[in-house]
């Protein structure tokens, strides 16, 4: 709806680096960011300097992962189709409304936009530090050791490894289009567009034919041997769930202080 | 739309995740039925192609543009499970790799845009072919119309969603409205889109719509008078 992906996606957000936070397993990067993330989703709105808290450790997390404000802001841009849903919710919500400039705003509004931006907004962050600090091939190794299906797994792997090469193709149709004078204006441009579509879906399934009579030929027999030596140690599992477990500890502390 | 965390409370979010899980299992056990080994490297493919076509802008007016959600398309394709395989798995990537869709609300994503989707786009769509005459333009219609039904139908589930775990502030009748209404005419973008590029598909390689298998006009050899040869 409305914003899709910008950036390209064979780059992903990965940037290359030696931290701490590289290092560890990426199975181990994604329970704890489910588990600090669920911490996030299960405070109560009105604790709201809970998520001053949060927001410190992350950037503490952030500093360690070298990953900068300036990457992690730009890369926030994810969250503008949100952003606009969260920004109707003061004008349309029931209940008592305050006079802010000349708008009239419900309060309840307010609170809820106020408490739903600033949870996604601590996903959205601590997600862009994982892909930040994640190679895809260690992620997939990671969810493969999270028993992620199989399948699944393989079907990433697939996925991850050509979304470049579509995209590229599709960006070479684009830049073709162009050279014969094409500009799309408007739905009655839809038709070409619409071939084009037709026309990638071919170039992909022909080249997954094509993969795959490669991947036979070199003896595949429908498992792919993903080298997975990524056992974390019990020092990696401990220095990650000190995120979830710090968090857990902050909304304990205001749940307390606000009775 | 991409549900971020924080939208729908955890035992919702939780819920979903499991139904998620158990739909997703059903798929693979479907995928693997109609293309055992083969299955890996064509939906990764797929999944590549509607990772791609997202990034499609169709322009609308005035400097808006909207692109396909795909959900449908990949059902109709390559056949309803491989193609909520494909899409789920894009799904799982945008949230790991791109921060697109919150960790926590994967499970809500994956039911809204893959399993609904597919399911929904699927059924209206076999619905469809079977009544109508065949023909390329039945087809296209078909799809159209699977592809308008699939959209409302995600934004239906996310309402119901939203009714049980919703944090929000709007009340369930205006989520309720707001959503379908929206939805309805984003879903007018996404039947037109499906259906052209279902049309091309079959104008060229209609051995390649998985929905479409022994529904188009067989080729006829006619014969006629020798073209003399010089």
């Amino acid at each position: 709806m409305g914003g899709g992906h910008r950036h390209g996606p064979g780059g992903a957000l990965y940037l290359h680096g030696h931290s701490w936070v590289h290092r560890v397993p990426a199975h181990v990067k994604v329970v704890t960011l489910l588990l600090f993330v669920l911490v996030v989703v299960a405070t109560p709105g009105t604790l709201r300097w809970t998520f001053l808290g949060y927001a410190f450790l992350l950037a503490i997390v952030a500093r360690i992962a070298e990953v900068s404000l300036a990457t992690i802001l730009r890369r926030m841009s994810v969250e503008i189709p949100f952003l606009l849903f969260a920004v109707l919710m003061p004008f349309i919500s029931t209940g008592p409304r305050v006079e802010v400039l000349w708008f009239s705003l419900s309060v309840r509004g307010l609170e809820a936009a106020f408490v739903i931006l600033v949870k996604a907004s601590l996903g959205v962050i601590a997600s862009i530090i994982l892909a930040a600090t994640t190679s895809s091939h260690d992620l997939l190794l990671g969810l493969q050791r999270l028993r992620m299906p199989e399948l699944i797994v393989q079907i990433a792997s697939f996925m991850i490894r050509y979304a470049e090469v579509i995209s590229g193709e599709m960006s070479r149709m684009s830049i073709a289009r162009q050279s014969r004078c094409f500009e799309a204006r408007g739905p009655r441009q839809w038709r070409v567009l619409g071939q084009s579509a037709g026309a990638l879906f071919i170039r992909s399934y022909e080249r997954g034919e094509r993969v795959h009579l490669a991947m036979l030929s070199r003896g595949f027999q429908g498992r792919m041997p993903l080298v997975s030596n990524t056992a974390a140690l019990p020092a990696q599992w401990w220095l990650a769930l000190t995120l979830p477990l710090a968090a857990a500890l902050v909304l304990l502390i205001s749940w307390r202080a606000a009775r | 739309m991409h549900i971020p965390d924080g939208f729908i409370d955890v035992p919702v979010s939780i819920a979903a995740g499991a139904v998620a899980v158990a739909g997703v299992a059903i798929c693979i056990r479907g995928a693997r039925r109609n293309l055992d080994e083969r299955i890996a490297p064509l939906a990764g493919l797929t999944a590549a192609f509607i990772f791609a076509v997202q990034m499609l802008n169709f322009p609308v007016a005035a400097g808006t543009s909207g692109h396909l959600l795909g959900g449908a398309l990949a059902a109709i394709l390559v056949g309803p499970y491989v193609g909520a395989l494909a899409v789920t798995t894009v799904l799982v990537v945008q949230s790991l790799l791109f921060a697109d869709g919150g960790l926590s609300a994967l499970g809500l994503n994956v039911i809204n845009m893959a399993l609904v989707t597919a399911l929904v786009g699927w059924l209206v769509f076999r619905a469809l072919v079977r009544v109508l005459p065949r023909g390329r333009s039945s087809i296209m219609a078909a799809a159209a119309v699977a592809a308008f039904s699939s959209v409302p139908a995600a934004a239906l589930a996310f309402t119901a969603e939203y009714a049980f775990g919703g944090t929000a502030s709007f009340s369930f009748g205006q989520v309720l409205i707001a959503m379908t209404g929206v939805h309805v005419l984003i879903g007018i973008g996404e039947a037109v889109i499906t259906g052209l590029t279902v049309g091309a598909l079959l104008a060229t390689r209609p051995d390649l719509v998985y929905g479409a298998r022994g529904m188009m006009p067989r080729l006829e050899l006619r014969s006629g008078v020798p073209v003399p040869v010089a």
